[in-house]
């Protein structure tokens, strides 16, 4: 009970700093929230059941191009583009799953990275289609999501608000449940629960899935919100921030990831300010991560100040 | 120009991008070999040979031959210095932890990719060949310097493998594959023989292609297609793996795209993993 109503507290708070910030912000808040689900269904797979994917970009992307394609070409409706990207991303991950699940460890990072980056190059090598790295501009009827009109910034910030509260509620859930208890049991000791009677093929393959859908929701939210979808969103970059936001939130923490994105975003906000190198702070506060707070900030936090945090 | 020249072209093209395809991945599976190590900032590393190599070519005056033979000798001094400082200052204190390893080496990749942005900036620089000779044959001319770097990469892989397979560091190098802990006492001399031939394979191939701060991403990739493919750590198996591979992205890219023969050798590698982990020519792990 405190667990939730602490975390529907924190989604009042975002309602009302969504009211009352100036446009810039209001406008950096609405892409950090859908940063956030990305992350946040990142974290399940990473932070929760253990698996370090580096190709989350591929569902991210899958998402994307599963909105923005149907949406520019045919003219699909805003709102059943957001859910072709959403199961996109899901298929996509369940697809990649069933193969890069035969391994772990390393050769799961590398089986993941390697079909991101042919998913990255099929973008480019189709680039009639999509664009390439010109990408897809979306715009008339396309950001018409439910009656709200995504180019304006009242309703964009309040459909991503929307989005992140969903997906934190939803994880919130999934990490609370039995099935959430038997994710923690597969990071912290596989051969023990295959030996209890769980599959951990099976609970893997389900995690990734749903990591996935928030990936796949994250894309095509990304693409109809900001009215772009470019071949930039499916490079290794973007399967390497969502592992940023979490372990600088806190891996295996539920509000990790957004917290873990908001800090970035404004990191690398004033960085390029400063410099147009500055991925040179994401590099940065990876090595630092890693090597000085693999728990991230909310895993401190979990720590030293609320232990029942989930 | 008939269908034989034009593939004969593209087995030559193929033959060099092997060579120095095989010199970066032999660095790259000793590492993974002796200390267990996958390390992403090979590309960056590699990238910062060839930025070295530019910087002391310009800076030597004479002919083109004494800045590239300076480069030579410099670029694996440089590169090899920093690969020890990663190694003492991040690695050693992760403890060779494979996943923080590579969530590190990111980090890493990232920070030089920038700073080479920041210093040597967005353009893409050309460093002149030590030699202009041109091969003609009767249907094309073709660069003398390319088959050179062929021959001079078979020699540098020819001492790599006399290291490893004749000599008493070789033998305690390949004595500590079966030993993790031992392996990390001995690993930080692999860690320089790895920066030094990747930087000697950098300062062979920046008079073919231009220094650029994110040319590191190409080779980054193919290099671990190629130990992949080849089967971690072993040395045999990466050298047929990078002449496959070199041959076929040479052909591929020449008669189709070079994107096409990029998106085959990924999924190659993704499913080589899944299905045959111990790649094509490894023993059973």
């Amino acid at each position: 009970m405190k667990v939730w109503l602490f975390h529907l507290a924190v989604l009042v708070a975002l309602a009302v700093l969504a009211l009352m910030l100036p446009a810039y912000h209001a406008n950096n808040l609405a892409r950090i929230l859908m940063l956030a689900v990305f992350a946040t269904g990142y974290n399940l797979a990473f932070g929760y059941t253990g698996m370090l994917s580096l190709g989350h970009a591929l569902f991210f992307a899958a998402g994307m191009y599963g909105a923005a394609l149907p949406v520019s070409l045919w003219g699909l409706g805003a709102l059943p583009g957001l859910a072709l990207g959403f199961l996109a991303g899901g298929a996509v991950a369940a697809a990649v799953g069933l193969l890069a699940l035969r391994t772990a460890g390393v050769s799961f990072m590398i089986v993941t990275l390697m079909f991101a980056q042919a998913g990255y190059l099929t973008v480019i090598y189709f680039n009639q289609t999509t664009g390439g790295d010109q990408g897809i501009v979306l715009s008339g009827a396309g950001r018409m999501l439910a009656g709200l009109d995504m180019t304006q910034d009242g309703p964009r910030l309040m459909v991503a608000l929307g989005l992140y509260a969903a997906g934190l509620l939803a994880a919130l859930a999934l990490v609370q449940s039995r099935f959430g208890r038997v994710m923690l049991a597969m990071r912290e000791n596989e051969e023990r629960s295959r030996m209890l009677g769980y599959d951990p093929f099976r609970v893997k393959l389900a995690v990734l899935a749903i990591s996935g859908l928030y990936a796949g929701v994250a894309g095509a939210g990304y693409a109809l919100l900001f009215g772009y979808a470019g071949a930039g969103f499916s490079g290794v970059q973007y399967s390497i921030l969502p592992m940023l936001y979490s372990l600088m939130g806190g891996a295996g923490t539920v509000l990790g990831p957004l917290i873990g994105a908001g800090a970035m975003f404004y990191l690398i906000d004033i960085a390029s300010g400063l410099t147009t190198a500055y991925l040179m702070g994401v590099g940065i506060a990876l090595v630092v991560l890693v090597l000085f707070a693999p728990r991230g900030i909310l895993g401190w936090v979990r720590e030293r100040v609320l232990p029942w945090l989930p | 120009m008939g269908f034989g020249p034009f593939l004969l072209l593209a087995v030559m093209e193929g033959l060099v991008s092997a060579a120095v395809l095989a010199l970066t991945a032999v660095g790259l599976s000793l590492v993974f070999g002796v200390m267990r190590v996958v390390n992403v900032a090979h590309g960056a590393f590699f990238m910062l040979g060839a930025v070295v190599a530019w910087f002391v070519a310009g800076h030597v005056a004479g002919p083109p031959v004494w800045g590239w033979l300076a480069a030579l000798v410099v670029a694996p001094l440089v590169v090899g210095a920093l690969a020890a400082l990663v190694d003492i200052s991040v690695l050693k204190r992760l403890n060779y932890e494979p996943e923080a390893v590579i969530v590190a080496t990111i980090g890493v990749l990232y920070i030089l990719e920038q700073a080479a942005l920041m210093s040597f900036g967005p353009d893409a620089r050309p460093v002149a060949a030590p030699f202009t000779l041109r091969l003609q044959l009767p249907w094309f001319g073709y660069s003398g310097y390319k088959l050179f770097v062929v021959v001079a990469a078979a020699a540098v892989l020819a001492g790599v493998w006399l290291l490893m397979a004749r000599t008493r560091f070789g033998l305690l190098m390949r004595a500590t594959q079966v030993d993790r802990n031992t392996a990390r006492a001995f690993g930080i001399n692999v860690d320089r023989v790895y920066a030094g031939t990747l930087a000697v394979a950098a300062v062979l191939v920046v008079p073919i292609s231009q220094v650029h701060y994110l040319m590191g991403a190409d080779p980054l990739l193919l290099a671990f297609i190629t130990v992949i493919i080849g089967g971690l750590g072993s040395l045999r198996g990466t050298l047929v793996a990078a002449l496959v591979i070199g041959l076929s992205d040479g052909v591929i890219s020449m008669f189709w795209s070079p994107t096409l023969s990029k998106i085959i050798a990924t999924l190659l590698v993704a499913l080589v993993l899944v299905f045959r982990p111990q790649g094509l020519f490894g023993a059973k792990a």
